[in-house]
């Protein structure tokens, strides 16, 4: 195994002033992978492909190539290459001097210069473009010569920082297939870093999911659209249905307020889960008592191959599904879920645990805020406690002042009935809040919670 | 009627603004020593200034040279300086860079005097000997800041990650600096060299405060003793006729060269 990875990052770990970019990253690549390390924006996967780079260096951790430490190698001595977000091109040299700009350090011999360069625009579809001015080339020529240019040196592995996120959608599709072809041809590593889930899922051999500086799951993109770990992966890859369940026993799980086979097994009995249905999983029936479980279509919209509908159970829950046949608004139908297409998750968290320091007997203070609230007997003003806020019970106010601290939506996800949503306070700390109300990613809140929903508990050591 | 105002308004400004210069150019082809009074027409000024045959002014010359020794070395070097300068502020970032960029602009803001009269206090205070040294390094301090300003733009309109690009294909960062950075920052830098060194030729306050005892003229200072002794030395009207017209072919090509780089962008 060991002589199959070029790659091999150990714990590293990065901070910009007091944001921790990335946590503990652990990865290894094997030679030859096409390896797409995706997220929403500021998850750390740029850093993480500047630290391979050498353009950063991490806090903490190793990075090696091909058994040798990176760590203090600068880039100009690192056998990678990157292709730039924005091209990068150097605007004062043609076409040709672009490429030829890593072999002329190196004092290649000119005819050797001559034929790499030739064969490097045959293999990007750029023949007979060596004396162009880069500045009147397209942007998707202009991201063809930077392909070249990075190749040219004949590097081990290719990093590739969105590469395509400046182009239009149906030059992006075509360069998808010629970076995946190119790929093959060549047979070195690519590491592409992009958001956009459905380049990782095309281009990729294995994808890594991140989401605030740390690895969510490792995987083939069948196995991340198949088997999300966890409800953030399942959001981000595709489109699905994402629910609160309670696993009954093994092979048994309640959610939507309906009792469903399953295939999961060790969950234990009662706990809490994450339940996620692809669109495309949910079976429809005109006639209802073909189904599990009744509702009315409320939507219908065609998506070209399929189409795409919300469905509302009868007991309140929102559903997507696609199927290939029309349903039209106002329908009841039967629905069927077939066990193996039923993805049972552990929930990550089931409750906000909060470090919180007992102000005096009737107020704690905890994230930068002093909340309310009754104090049990037993704690004295100074101790240090665990603060335990149901999902539901924070409190969100549209202006951040009416709150006692306040946050910013990081995240949201829609459960069927609620939103779940990601908020992290000023002070850093990442609370989890369910509500009806609809929220923005980005959005600014303030937090309240009311006294009788703040449990003290003493902290565990 | 209201066309008829604006035009007539525009010549009046024009011609004010143009008939001294029309006025000493027109002079400068007679013999007269006193400015104002024809004596038909002569290139025996223009004779004397290239000859240096000229009574008692031979130093005009001088001032000349000096004039363009120190602002071609004073605006060479602030180019360096001002380029180094402009990429260091590039990288800094908030509220560093308002303080860097504010300390920048001062010595553009105040006013000639002050700065000559502390440059002057500063080199006694050193005990440097004064003379073309110290007029250079004063004219470098002024010079400095209008190169930061002309070289930051064209940073912040180059891709940021050029610079690293280079570095990825395997250029040192000295290799990266000269081969990628430098080329970029070049029309910026030119423009600054350009502003250090008309503002160097037109000084007179620092010059005349920092150049010590030992003579030294600059243009400037030789024209401001001349005019004192009684009466400017006429071959300083075919030189400043000179001066006005390479100035004026200057300005004429590097405004067609910039249309014309205007239009080949445009063409694309």
């Amino acid at each position: 195994m060991a002589e199959n990875i070029i790659i091999d990052i150990e714990h590293v770990s990065k901070s910009f002033g007091d944001t921790h970019v990335l946590k503990d990253i652990n990865l290894w690549i094997k030679k030859g992978e096409f390896v797409t390390l995706l997220g929403p924006s500021g998850c750390g996967k740029t850093t993480l492909l500047r630290i391979i780079g050498g353009f950063v260096n991490p806090d903490e951790g190793r990075v090696m190539l091909g058994g040798k430490d990176l760590v203090g190698i600068p880039p100009y001595q690192r056998p990678l290459n990157t292709v730039f977000q924005r091209y990068a091109l150097f605007p004062h040299l043609n076409v040709y001097d672009n490429i030829a700009f890593g072999l002329k350090l190196q004092h290649v011999p000119q005819d050797e210069i001559d034929k790499t360069v030739r064969k490097m625009l045959k293999l990007v579809s750029l023949t007979d473009y060596e004396e162009r001015d880069v500045d009147s080339l397209s942007g998707g020529q202009q991201q063809r010569v930077a392909i070249a240019r990075a190749l040219a040196n004949r590097p081990q592995v290719l990093l590739l920082d969105e590469p395509l996120s400046a182009l239009d959608l149906k030059m992006r599709k075509d360069m998808q297939i010629e970076l995946k072809e190119m790929h093959k041809r060549l047979g070195i590593t690519f590491i592409y870093v992009t958001h956009d889930q459905e380049e990782a899922l095309t281009l990729s051999d294995t994808i890594v999911v991140m989401r605030e500086g740390a690895i969510q799951q490792i995987g083939t993109p069948t196995d991340i659209y198949n088997e999300p770990k966890n409800s953030f992966v399942a959001s981000f890859i595709g489109d699905s249905n994402i629910l609160n369940g309670t696993m009954i026993c093994d092979r048994k799980v309640r959610f939507i307020e309906h009792d469903f086979e399953c295939v999961d097994e060790g969950f234990g009995e009662d706990n809490p889960v994450d339940v996620v249905i692809r669109p495309e999983d949910i079976y429809l029936f005109t006639k209802t008592e073909a189904g599990q479980f009744t509702g009315t279509v409320k939507s219908c919209t065609f998506k070209g191959v399929h189409y795409e509908m919300f469905v509302d159970t009868d007991e309140g829950y929102e559903l997507q599904i696609q199927d290939y046949n029309a349903f039209e608004p106002g329908t009841h139908v039967g629905m069927l879920i077939k066990p193996q297409d039923i993805q049972v998750m552990r929930k990550s968290k089931v409750v906000n645990e909060i470090e919180g320091e007992i102000v005096d007997e009737s107020h704690v203070s905890m994230m930068d805020g002093v909340f309310e609230c009754k104090v049990p007997s037993g704690f004295a003003p100074g101790d240090k406690v665990e603060v335990r806020v149901a999902f539901d019970k924070v409190e969100l106010m549209d202006y951040q002042e009416e709150g006692v601290v306040a946050g910013e939506v990081k995240y949201v996800l829609y459960k069927g009935n609620h939103y779940h949503l990601g908020v992290q306070t000023d002070s850093g700390f990442y609370l989890r809040v369910d509500t009806q109300d609809v929220y923005d990613d980005g959005d600014l809140v303030g937090i309240n919670i009311a006294a009788k929903n703040i449990k003290i508990l003493p902290k565990n050591e | 009627m209201k066309k008829i105002i604006a035009k007539v308004y525009l010549w009046v400004l024009l011609i004010l603004l143009y008939a001294p210069l029309v006025f000493i150019a027109v002079f400068s082809f007679t013999e007269s020593r006193v400015l104002g009074s024809w004596t038909g027409f002569s290139t025996k000024l223009y004779a004397n200034l290239f000859t240096g045959n000229m009574q008692g002014s031979s130093s005009l010359l001088t001032a000349v040279e000096n004039t363009l020794l120190i602002a071609l070395v004073s605006a060479g070097v602030a180019m360096i300086l001002g380029t180094i300068a402009a990429i260091g502020i590039y990288n800094l970032h908030g509220r560093k860079r308002q303080a860097v960029l504010f300390v920048n602009n001062i010595p553009m803001i105040n006013p000639d005097v002050i700065t000559g009269v502390s440059l002057f206090l500063l080199f006694v205070f050193l005990h440097f000997s004064q003379g073309y040294m110290t007029v250079i390094l004063a004219h470098i301090t002024f010079g400095t800041p209008y190169v930061v300003l002309s070289v930051l733009p064209k940073l912040r309109q180059m891709n940021p990650n050029i610079y690293e690009a280079a570095l990825d294909l395997g250029a040192t960062p000295a290799q990266a600096l000269w081969k990628v950075l430098i080329p970029e920052l070049r029309p910026g830098m030119i423009s600054g060299f350009i502003l250090a060194f008309t503002m160097s030729l037109d000084d007179f306050a620092v010059t005349f405060f920092t150049r010590g005892t030992i003579g030294l003229d600059t243009l400037s200072t030789y024209i401001y003793a001349d005019a004192r002794k009684g009466g400017l030395t006429p071959e300083l009207r075919p030189l400043m006729t000179l001066i006005f017209i390479i100035i004026l072919v200057l300005l004429v090509v590097i405004n067609l060269r910039q249309a014309r780089a205007k239009n080949s962008v445009t063409a694309r």
